[in-house]
């Protein structure tokens, strides 16, 4: 620990020179894989939510296991794995798949606490309606599941969102990368990585502030 | 088939020396967050604000900007500024303060969940505050917080996966150099989705007996002693093993 090194410090042109191409990467790449990784997360979470509930039990206990397999390793081998067995896909469609996939796991058991939350009462007014298997599920069920999972998928969101620098592993140039890249073009690491994490924390911590209000909001009116 | 077992026999070795690295990684790790967590929680909940501004802007600083570029930033940056520090240094200290940062949320809202006849207790009791938080706080907030200190392991162990990245040799890294040896996929749909798979069964396992012992502790559950001994439980006692 000797102190800064003359020349070494924070340099404003440099800043000003990597900005522009890290948040063009940020919108271009990190903010889409987020917005599209999040969309799929949503709706194969319930999807599997909806399976391990009404599929035969084989079915139910061998995608509950699948599920816990994805949801317990890395997302990292899962990335590298994806990647070679699609060789075809390019590399932001197989990060975007992929994510939400991963992310779906940990959405499924959201949906799955929602679900279960729902009072037996409304499942018995179903029956006394004979309303069918699918307008129970469709106009009762789901309508009600979904109002308690909407903070936890946004906080899935920014979850995945901080997790996006991990398309590294499969080439896509995203805002971590893109500094890297940068950095190593012009042996600037200072501004190029510093920058990356304040861009990060600019975009997560007010959008973690308005979830919690969400999340308030939610719990009051119930 | 054959050559695809044959191949990861073959860097079986390596194969195991990067997934000693993981769980070098991963444990210590783990050991820096929970002081970390620990530190930053108890400064959390206090109710002086000396203690609880600096300990949130820490958290939501670690948790906002990424553990990755974290990561780099110690690894890349800091020698810059003059200070080298051992990639696995930079590892360590990076998935510490990350998820030490959200263990500290978790810390801190178990500490606050305790209920407050608890609270009224120790000041009936006259304790003092070290004494309170030892012996009768902290004892009923661990209980709470392990199922999420547990999730939060899992976390930090998949976490690990990137330090390749910093020069360090582990398991993701070997599956890696296996996968560009024998040109199969093999490795990483197979070996290593299990090997970190059961890692991550046996973290969460160790984390389950944690929380029995800490709920036998405070007199609800059996104690770990007989979980684990191979005698059979006594069927006749009440609150046996079920």
């Amino acid at each position: 620990m000797m102190g800064i090194p003359a020349g070494l410090d924070w340099d404003w042109s440099t800043a000003a020179d990597v900005l522009p191409t890290l948040l063009t990467q940020f919108l271009k790449v990190t903010l889409l894989v987020t917005a599209l990784g999040t969309v799929i997360a949503a709706i194969l979470g319930l999807v599997i939510a909806m399976a391990m509930r009404l599929a035969p039990r084989p079915i139910a206990a061998a995608v509950k296991w699948i599920a816990n397999i994805i949801r317990m390793t890395p997302i990292i081998i899962q990335l590298l794995f994806a990647y070679y067995a699609f060789l075809s896909l390019d590399a932001i469609t197989v990060g975007v798949i992929v994510f939400g996939i991963h992310y779906s796991t940990y959405m499924s058991e959201v949906y799955r606490a929602g679900i279960d939350a729902v009072p037996r009462g409304q499942w018995e007014a179903t029956t006394a309606l004979s309303m069918s298997m699918r307008r129970t599920w469709m106009a009762v069920i789901i309508p009600q599941a979904l109002r308690a999972t909407i903070p936890a998928l946004g906080n899935y969101a920014i979850s995945m969102f901080k997790d996006t620098p991990f398309l590294l592993v499969i080439g896509v140039v995203e805002l971590v990368n893109a500094g890297l890249i940068y950095g190593g073009n012009t042996y600037r690491y200072i501004e190029p990585l510093t920058l990356v994490g304040i861009i990060f924390l600019l975009a997560s911590y007010p959008t973690s502030l308005l979830i919690g209000r969400l999340e308030k909001r939610l719990a009051y009116n119930t | 088939m054959d050559d695809k077992f044959a191949a990861v026999g073959e860097a079986m070795p390596r194969l195991l020396e990067g997934l000693r690295v993981t769980v070098e990684l991963t444990i210590l790790g783990a050991i820096a967050a929970f002081i970390l967590a620990v530190i930053l929680g108890l400064a959390a909940a206090s109710p002086t604000k000396v203690w609880r501004i600096p300990a949130r802007v820490i958290i939501e600083f670690f948790r906002g900007t990424s553990l990755v570029v974290q990561i780099f930033w110690f690894f890349f940056v800091l020698p810059l500024l003059g200070i080298d520090l051992h990639p696995l240094v930079a590892g360590v200290l990076a998935l510490g303060l990350n998820y030490g940062a959200y263990a500290a949320e978790v810390v801190r809202g178990s500490i606050q969940s305790v209920p407050s006849g608890q609270w009224e207790a120790t000041t009936a009791l006259s304790l003092g505050p070290v004494q309170r938080m030892r012996r009768i706080i902290f004892p009923q907030a661990w209980a709470l917080m392990i199922p999420s200190l547990s999730s939060l392991l899992i976390h930090l162990m998949k976490g690990t996966a990137i330090v390749g990245y910093i020069t360090l040799a582990d398991f993701t890294f070997q599956l890696d150099q296996v996968k560009r040896v024998s040109g199969t996929l093999f490795t990483y749909g197979i070996v290593g989705m299990l090997g970190y798979f059961l890692f991550a069964l046996l973290l969460t396992l160790a984390m389950n007996l944690l929380e029995r012992q800490a709920k036998h502790k405070l007199g609800q559950g059996t104690s770990l002693r007989r979980i684990l001994s191979p005698a059979p439980a006594p069927t006749t006692r009440a609150g046996g093993i079920q």
